[in-house]
């Protein structure tokens, strides 16, 4: 049994990002739109190295301020309290709140910092042109891109923590410039994701073979 | 040349999003898919009854919708004093406390978002049903596509039950009729998205080569 494996590109077709039709490419090799559905057709998401590069070093950079400044201000009796999201975990963890602190602590520290690591590695791998461990890199973005709303938990905790303490019935309660940075931390990694082009993955490795 | 390409017609074929390798299209039992040889990605899927099972949940998640923006969300009780809230009650005092672009992202991904995705389901569903076509059909269905990573309401679920754990040594939470509209609306667009065969709405549009 022989097994074709062309990729749409090397038979000088395009698959479209929006309806999945598959489209023959311009003489030019890129550019046109999909006759179906309208979207413009692109062989390999453009710029795609250097945007998802360009992102991921945002979000790493918005990655500080987003864990040292405060995401809640909070003022009761007089006392008033500033809590950054590592405080936030370690709160449950005093109340005996195990599992909400290991889903926050998930959430907000953990899969921020993994979907920065596999990012990383991933443009690295194909910018060097690894050959290896092609389906383990490939579920690996795949992983990566579908955690990342995750992280938005604690975006809405404080939501709506700062809609039911108000007005003065137990307490008063602010959203601090903290939130606001990991709102950004998130929509980075989340567009950083979007704009890498795992099919990148699998070129370098055919370009070896040849 | 002895690629698929070759021999089959460019619509009989279909490029894996997330390798590029191109696979000829078998016909599938029910409720079957298709996952790419070499990589493993789902390539299409056939499901049974896609369409009008589709619209008849995105009818409740509409209906779904409105009762949870119609009624009293999370109410707080402490020391006899009580405080609701609507579901934008968090959206609007971020943005009094200063917090615009937070306040827009959460907007966005809880409310604009989900009002979108419906409402497009709607608009390309019900003409659909009705054998018509209707106007900007691609155009609204592949956008609702793009933005479908931003719809986070199972995600704004988590962060409620989060913030009610978080308050409960100061005050009772009391979660009003638009907290369970809102759960019964996750479930509803989680069907969804298990019902809906994007590529049947495709097929609907005709191809010029
Ligand atoms: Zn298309
Ligand atoms: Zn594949």
């Amino acid at each position: 049994m022989t097994v074709h494996l062309s990729t749409a590109a090397a038979a000088g077709l395009i698959g479209c990002s929006g309806c999945h039709l598959v489209c023959r490419a311009p003489r030019s090799g890129d550019g046109g739109y999909c006759p179906r559905c309208g979207a413009r057709l692109h062989r390999r998401k453009p710029d795609s190295l250097a945007r998802t590069w360009a992102l991921t070093l945002a979000a790493l950079i918005v990655y500080v301020p987003a864990n040292v400044l405060p995401v809640t201000l909070t003022a009761s009796l007089g006392v008033s309290q500033a809590d950054t999201i590592f405080s936030g975990v370690v709160y449950f963890m005093k109340t005996g709140a195990w599992f909400v602190a290991l889903v926050i602590f998930t959430a907000s520290v953990v899969i921020p910092l993994l979907k920065l690591v596999a990012l990383t590695f991933l443009l690295v791998s194909v910018q060097r042109r690894f050959r290896g461990h092609l389906l383990e890199r490939a579920r690996l973005y795949r992983i990566t891109e579908a955690v990342g709303r995750w992280s938005m938990v604690d975006v809405f905790v404080i939501t709506i923590l700062v809609a039911l303490v108000k007005l003065g019935v137990v307490a008063q309660m602010e959203a601090g410039p903290g939130a606001v940075f990991f709102g950004a931390v998130v929509v980075l990694t989340m567009l950083a994701a979007r704009s890498f082009d795992p099919r990148l993955i699998w070129d370098a490795a055919e370009r070896a073979h040849e | 040349m002895t690629t698929d390409s070759a021999i089959l017609g460019v619509e009989a074929m279909i490029a894996c999003p997330e390798c590029d390798l191109l696979h000829r299209r078998r016909a599938l039992p029910e409720g079957g898919s298709a996952c790419c040889r070499r990589c493993g990605a789902r390539l299409y899927t056939l499901r049974r009854n896609s369409l009008n099972r589709s619209l008849a949940l995105t009818l409740t998640g509409a209906i779904l919708f409105l009762i949870s923006f119609s009624f009293p969300f999370l109410a707080i009780k402490a020391e006899g004093l009580m405080e609701e809230t609507t579901l934008l009650s968090g959206v609007n005092t971020l943005y009094l406390q200063g917090w615009p672009a937070l306040a827009a992202l959460v907007g966005f991904t809880t409310v604009m978002v989900p009002i979108f995705q419906l409402a497009s389901l709607l608009y390309v569903l019900v003409p659909l049903k009705l054998g018509r076509r209707p106007r900007f059909l691609a155009s609204v269905f592949r956008l609702a596509r793009t933005l479908h990573p931003w719809q986070m309401l199972e995600v704004f679920l988590i962060g409620i039950l989060v913030a009610m754990v978080k308050l409960t040594k100061m005050a009772t939470i009391v979660p009003g009729v638009a907290v369970f509209a809102f759960a019964a609306l996750i479930l509803v667009l989680a069907a969804i998205g298990t019902t809906l065969e994007p590529q049947l709405i495709w097929e609907r549009l005709e191809v010029k080569h």
